[in-house]
């Protein structure tokens, strides 16, 4: 039944006829113009802005415009370490952004605290207090590796359906779309991380003491 | 014409602010780098002379630094003379070996690099420090002489807890101001971020 | 929040003139202007600037922490990170503060490579600085577009002799990490000879750019006596025409054999500081045509050197080099063992933001922005 579907397509399409679904189109239209925020925290700022550049020209990949207000963003590439001082900041501007959004952990620091783990300032990866949707390591990962995972969060857009179960948080009415901004505390973050972020994957190295 | 010996620049500073007292720490690394040592009653007025007097015109100051210094115990082996009891029961007088353990009470101290842009010389080396590590840590603090210490000052403040009166502007710079604690300090511990503690044990 | 009674009458008298409101604005610590998370609270009576203190901290990475826990060694690959954008000038000032802490020498090899590397990489910062000052003016990414295909040939040189574009990680105590080869060199001298054409296309499109004139001159204007005493240095100092450039003062390395010329400014506003960065540009190419005509043939490393197991004496050691930003310093107190008993860096950036609200009084919103460019920080050097 699939392979007779494609065939129809196909001899559609050489008469000169172009049929899709809904879906494709709808993802199509989506994934060819993903808008970043323009937020670089540190050293992967500097690859990242070397991606839009010249030479690796991230803009052909429908990344046309970085956008300055999270208000018109669809996607935030967190680059850089996060500290625990600039968290709440971070939590804000993804609150602020429209669905659907997208997050890309770019680098080690984002991911999990990267080199400076140690430091007393330093959150151990976004995904404590955001869903993250593309992980990418290096220290700074290559302008390669950005595409790279701009063109997995391509893919991972275009297989997200419509209706169903399965179907993507910003069409689920009952799914928040907005997180709680933890605050400063007097030795740390509190919350130290949002557990319902947080805990919902196994891996992660929270120890939960009952 | 470089920088006058370390010697040199004390004998200058005795004349130049009468009653200053300044100490040579020497330093063991090749460097060479030797500091002076100075009281806080007279640090802001050594540091004016330092930076107007027409020979050295220390005009820079680079790097202002913190540092730790716990409280310590340092042990010696001391020869003691004490009565022993011998082998048949009459006591005598021997020389004994003991460990004495005398505790060192920690400080804070601060570290001034000068150089002079005048003069393409330096660098002279100052030192402050503070009484202990709890509550007697405060210091003069040198930004109204040389501008360049006003973060730096905010900085030892924020990390070492070193209180410097005459500051313009004291308060946190890198942490947040409603920490609490002073973490560069070498017994702070950070908080564990990965454990969550659920419920209460009984 | 205005609490001061004074002020607040000062407030309503100056809403009754009608002649501006007194707003409180917090730019940052995520805002367009591509300098990092760093954040100005500023009070601004209608569009002038009336009060500016900097936040920071939001890129505070507790560098110095990690590095009293690590060896002398570990610390390396930390300093990359310190001014991201210049890894080489970084290993170089803590390598150069260890090997006086520990009285290392290093060959003449070495030297070269380590000259060529820096004033490489002071070349493509300065480029890069003045395409992110005119994206702040407005020229929405083009100067930035050939200032970013020049650093792109310099990374592919640095990705060839240390194996990454940014975070080199190159130099060791008593000298480089890995030789250079002649095709390297070869490869070298063929960009050096292609830059002196960039820097005259760069500056010729921007010479007599109206836009550039009328916002930077006679803007953010910094007088000596207040850059010596808050400890301003690099291109900035100089701008307002203090001739003070440690490769100068200090002749680290092999400095003393090259012959360059140390620009200095007269009015220390923003257009003096642009030009210091475009003339700095030249400098650099004439040291690295000399440095690549005269390397010599030799050892890289000092052959004496317990890289690993590195256990200086007790004392302390201060070394320093003229970073692209500036005086950047490293102070190091050592206990005798394999871990720096106090590791602090002196941030060229940091300091230089010291008089950044002395600059900035009077001017309007707008400026600020690129008085700040011109002041030309990284985050990761304010932050450590």
């Amino acid at each position: 039944m699939e392979q007779d579907l494609k065939n129809l397509k196909i001899e559609l399409s050489k008469n000169g006829i172009f049929t899709t679904t809904l879906e494709e189109i709808y993802n199509w239209g989506r994934k060819n113009s993903v808008w970043p925020l323009t937020f670089g925290l540190a050293c992967c700022a500097i690859e990242m802005i070397a991606t839009t550049m010249a030479r690796y020209d991230l803009a052909r990949f429908g990344a046309e415009v970085f956008r300055p207000s999270p208000r018109q963003a669809d996607l935030i590439i967190v680059s850089g370490t996060v500290t625990k001082k600039m968290a709440p900041q971070v939590v804000r501007l993804y609150n602020q952004m429209p669905e659907p959004k997208y997050v890309i952990a770019m680098g080690a620091c984002a991911i999990s605290g990267g080199p400076f783990r140690d430091g007393y300032n330093v959150l151990k990866g976004i995904d404590r207090y955001i869903p993250v949707d593309v992980h990418i390591p290096g220290c700074p990962p290559r302008p390669e590796a950005l595409i790279h995972a701009f063109m997995t969060l391509q893919k991972k857009i275009e297989e997200q359906s419509l209706s169903g179960a399965e179907r993507p948080r910003h069409l689920q009415a009952d799914l928040p779309s907005e997180f709680p901004v933890p605050t400063f505390g007097e030795h740390g973050l509190e919350p130290a991380q949002n557990t319902d972020v947080f805990l919902a994957e196994n891996g992660n190295p929270l120890r939960v003491i009952q | 014409m470089p920088l006058p010996s370390p010697e040199d620049i004390k004998a200058q500073i005795e004349v130049g602010v009468p009653g200053a007292s300044v100490t040579v720490i020497a330093n063991g690394s090749p460097s060479g780098q030797h500091s002076l040592l100075l009281d806080h009653a007279h640090a802001r007025a050594v540091a004016e002379f330092l930076r107007d007097d027409a020979a050295l015109r220390l005009d820079f100051c680079s790097l202002m630094t913190g540092v730790d210094w716990p409280d310590s115990e340092v042990s010696e082996k001391v020869k003691v003379k004490k009565l022993v009891a011998g082998p048949d029961g009459a006591s005598s007088e021997q020389q004994v070996e003991e460990v004495r353990k005398t505790k060192v009470s920690g400080h804070l101290e601060a570290v001034y690099h000068l150089f002079s842009m005048e003069k393409k010389h330096g660098p002279a080396i100052l030192r402050l420090r503070t009484a202990n590590r709890a509550d007697g840590t405060h210091l003069p603090s040198l930004t109204p002489v040389w501008r360049s210490a006003e973060f730096q000052e905010r900085e030892a403040f924020d990390l070492y807890g070193i209180v410097f009166d005459g500051h313009p502007d004291l308060r946190r710079i890198l942490m947040w101001d409603g920490f609490v604690d002073y973490p560069m300090r070498k017994d702070y511990v950070a908080p564990e971020d990965d454990i969550l503690v659920t419920g209460v044990k009984a | 929040m205005i609490t001061d009674v004074a002020e607040l009458e000062r407030v309503a008298a100056v809403n009754e003139d009608g002649l501006g409101d007194i707003m409180e604005v917090s730019m940052g610590p995520h805002h367009p202007s591509t300098h990092g998370v760093f954040r100005m609270d500023v009070r601004l009576e209608g569009e002038r600037v009336v009060r500016l203190k900097p936040v920071f901290g939001y890129l505070h990475r507790n560098h110095e922490k990690i590095a009293e826990h690590g060896a002398y060694l570990s610390a390396i690959p930390y300093t990359d990170r310190l001014d991201y954008l210049c890894s080489m000038t970084n290993n170089w000032g803590y390598v150069l503060a260890v090997e006086k802490l520990a009285g290392i020498a290093v060959p003449e090899r070495a030297e070269y490579i380590r000259v060529i590397v820096a004033e490489l990489t002071r070349f493509q910062n300065h480029a890069g600085l003045v395409g992110f000052l005119l994206q702040d003016m407005g020229a929405s990414g083009t100067p930035l577009m050939y200032a970013f295909r020049e650093r792109e040939k310099v990374l592919d040189l640095f990705e060839s002799l240390s194996g990454a574009r940014m975070m080199c990680n190159y130099m060791r105590f008593g000298g480089v990490r890995v030789d250079c080869s002649a095709a390297w060199l070869t490869e070298t001298r063929q960009l050096v000879g292609r830059l002196p054409g960039f820097v005259d296309e760069f500056e010729s499109l921007l010479r007599a750019n109206e836009i550039l004139m009328a916002r930077t001159q006679g803007t953010g204007v910094l007088p000596r006596e207040l850059a010596v005493n808050a400890g301003v240095t690099g291109p900035m100092l100089r701008a307002s025409g203090v001739n003070y450039d440690v490769r100068k003062v200090d002749k680290y390395g092999i400095y003393d054999r090259f012959s360059f010329r140390v620009p200095l400014g007269e009015h220390g506003d923003v257009y003096d500081r642009y030009m210091m960065r475009i003339l700095e540009m030249r400098e650099s190419v004439k040291i690295l045509e000399q440095a690549l005509r005269d390397i010599p043939a030799g050892p890289i490393m000092d052959p004496k050197v317990r890289l690993r197991g590195l256990r200086p004496k007790a004392g302390e050691a201060y070394g320093r080099i003229e970073s692209p930003k500036g005086e950047l310093g490293f102070f190091l107190i050592s206990d005798g063992s394999g871990n720096p008993y106090r590791y602090r860096v002196r941030p060229p950036s940091m300091i230089n933001l010291t008089i950044l609200e002395d600059m900035c009084l009077g001017e309007n919103i707008a400026d600020t922005v690129i008085i700040l460019g011109s002041v030309d920080i990284v985050l990761g050097e304010v932050d450590r």
